[in-house]
């Protein structure tokens, strides 16, 4: 019996020449990822059991971005910050990107230039474009979404901060080798038709739980001919379904992608599945035939057409996280905001600086994204995670009343973007574009054809 | 660190909290709260103040709903075993999570079956026992009522109603759990020295 990806991965980090799914396995991590919310606990962890003077098993392997509190005057959130500027200064690590704001009271001030900061925001976003993605490789992080490097055809999977403690000081892990399901998606998407679309369509049939301690494998030319962010935004959503890790197999686009921004040169190796690899499931869809999705209140399942949900009244549009905050997302919103403007308060977050500088560059019919968006009346916010987590209650975007919002990012769990009872509907960014236009959920469709 | 380590007791007894389907770690500690460090004692206990402070209120100590799981007058829940849905703990990787449930007392969670992080989180953290029931048990037990846990023979025990239930076996993860989690393991296993 042949070997998926994921289990190739898995069996090379094991030091292995095979394993199969339901094993357990101690891998060893190519790269341990944290940030600004689960560092300090896991840094905690690290001295505790290793002891005050310990050291990181390898530091060009630990990679930290913090990301989630960084616009807010909550005392706590930057000293979290500071705890991790210690911890990098005492490991000698250099990949840290740092907020640069300077301790103090009150917000502070955002970066004025986003292209002169070391500052980059969102950690899964981040992590690719500063080069910390490859093929092949073990990535951990103490984030649910680090699944969605799985992108890059490797293994990718969340941790908390006792696992995480562990695997700064040992560099390996145990873990259960998970069976995959595989979707494969025929056909090319029309151009109202996103892979947020496609994702949610996929969790709605196999619901909340649908993956659990699975691998999630996108397949198909419905795939493999959307850009990198695209498939990105696949496996960002796995965990919504309870998987443990997404995967898209490695082609150009990918090791054009990585070789570009691979800067440490350091070496790796794809891997496919074999011809006779085992799968426990397996759904073609035609991607001809499926139309835009909304998951509506309480819960990323909950599917419904948007032709079905149509006329919902709207207080808010949100288009950001690391799910719709990419500039795949945003050149799409483009498309729908230029010349119209907003009927109810929309919020515009670019997940990372990188993203938010070209913003200021890409352009749509003559005018820069940005331009188009100010021209609408949506408002812009600086990169971070701002209201994907509710957050703090200054919080950029954050509902702080039981408001309805369509939100382009991935959960809408009661209370996940502030207020308890706010009703948050999951849509992807040309949704939520053309449901801002309209104040209420509408079908792209609508405006693009 | 402020952690009150989950022992496997022979017999775990409490009353319970009952909650649904797919309790979500925001719900378990809501995110305007992760600022705080659980490293640091005071704000781990702290964490405990707020555990599932994220649950809509209908949804809160079922069957009725609107029960809190804590008397924000008193200090800690009079809650020690929670009996929840399918998929306890989905969503966000937060560790916060079951410590805020360790922080506010809670020595075991009954689910029909958890979301991976969490159930991991839980186990190598070593600040809860999770259970899983092989009925739904959230529609058997009421908040409120006398349960005990015999972990031996995986059976759950209603005091008040004198209904008895098997629970799964912990199965592998009964070492870590013993060991009292994945550091104390790895050390016993001679993985890592001590
Ligand atoms: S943008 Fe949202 S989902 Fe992504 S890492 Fe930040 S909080 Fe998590």
């Amino acid at each position: 019996m042949g070997m998926t990806i994921t289990e190739k991965i898995l069996a090379r980090a094991a030091g292995r020449s095979r394993v199969s799914a339901g094993e357990t396995v101690w891998v060893n991590a190519d790269i341990l990822m944290t940030h600004d919310v689960c560092g300090p606990g896991t840094i905690g962890v690290f001295y505790e059991q290793f002891g005050r003077h310990a050291k990181v098993w390898d530091p060009d392997k630990v990679v930290i971005i913090p990301d989630h509190y960084i616009f807010t005057a909550d005392q706590k959130a930057h000293r979290n910050v500071d705890i991790l500027r210690q911890f990098v200064r005492e490991q000698g690590i250099r990949y840290y990107y740092d907020p640069d704001f300077l301790h103090g009271e009150g917000m502070p001030t955002p970066y004025r230039d986003p292209t002169k900061t070391s500052y980059k925001g969102v950690c899964h976003i981040a992590l690719p474009e500063e080069g910390h993605t490859r093929p092949g490789e073990v990535l951990f992080g103490t984030d649910s979404h680090t699944c969605t490097a799985g992108a890059f055809g490797e293994f990718a999977t969340g941790i908390g901060n006792t696992e995480a403690g562990f695997v700064l000081g040992t560099g390996k892990l145990w873990l259960k080798v998970p069976p995959t399901m595989r979707f494969v998606f025929e056909g090319t998407l029309p151009d109202w038709l996103m892979a947020k679309d496609l994702i949610l369509a996929v969790i709605g049939d196999i619901g909340c739980d649908g993956a659990t301690y699975r691998a999630m494998e996108f397949a198909g030319e419905g795939v493999f001919s959307l850009n990198i962010e695209e498939r990105m935004t696949l496996c960002n959503m796995v965990i919504e379904a309870g998987g443990k890790n997404g995967v898209i197999a490695p082609d150009e686009k990918t090791l054009e992608y990585v070789r570009s921004r691979n800067r440490s040169g350091k070496p790796f190796e794809p891997v496919f599945n074999d011809a006779d690899a085992n799968f426990v499931y397996e759904k073609v869809f035609d991607v001809r035939r499926l139309e835009p999705v909304v998951a509506k209140p309480h819960s990323p399942d909950n599917r419904a057409l948007v032709s079905e949900v149509k006329g919902t009244p709207l207080d808010r549009a949100y288009i950001g996280s690391c799910t719709g905050g990419k500039l795949t997302d945003f050149r799409a919103a483009a498309r729908i905001l230029h010349g119209r403007t907003v009927r109810i308060d929309t919020f515009i977050v670019p997940a990372t600086t990188e993203i938010e500088a070209a913003l200021k560059t890409e352009k749509y019919n003559g005018q820069t994204l940005e331009e188009i968006f100010l021209a609408a009346g949506a408002r812009l916010g600086s990169a971070s995670c701002a209201a994907c987590l509710g957050g703090p209650s200054d919080t950029f975007g954050r509902l702080n009343a039981p408001l309805t919002c369509i939100s382009a990012t991935n959960r809408n769990f009661p209370g996940r973007m502030g207020h308890k009872d706010a009703r948050v509907f999951l849509a992807s960014p040309l949704t939520v574009a053309a449901s801002a236009v309209a104040g209420c959920i509408t079908d792209p469709r609508d405006f693009l054809c | 660190m402020g952690a009150i380590k989950a022992i496997m007791k022979a017999i775990i007894r409490g009353r319970a909290y009952v909650l649904g389907d797919n309790i979500d770690t925001d719900q378990i500690i809501p995110a305007q709260y992760l600022m705080l460090n659980p490293a640091i004692p005071e704000e781990y206990k702290q964490l405990g103040r707020h555990a599932l402070s994220g649950v809509p209120e209908a949804e809160g100590g079922l069957p009725k709903g609107h029960i809190p799981f804590r008397d924000p007058a008193a200090d800690g829940s009079p809650y020690n075993i929670i009996i929840a849905g399918r998929n306890f703990g989905c969503g966000s990787s937060r560790e916060h999570a079951p410590i805020a449930l360790n922080a506010a007392g809670v020595e075991a969670v009954v689910a029909e079956f958890y979301a991976r992080i969490f159930f991991r989180n839980a186990v190598n953290g070593g600040y809860l026992i999770p259970f899983e029931s092989e009925q739904r048990l959230c529609e058997e037990v009421r908040t409120g009522d006398e349960v005990e846990i015999h972990t031996a023979d995986s059976l759950l025990i209603n005091r008040t109603t004198g209904d008895r239930w098997k629970l799964k076996p912990l199965g592998e993860i009964a070492p870590i759990i013993e060991a009292g989690g994945l550091f104390a393991y790895a050390r016993q296993t001679g993985m890592l020295r001590s």
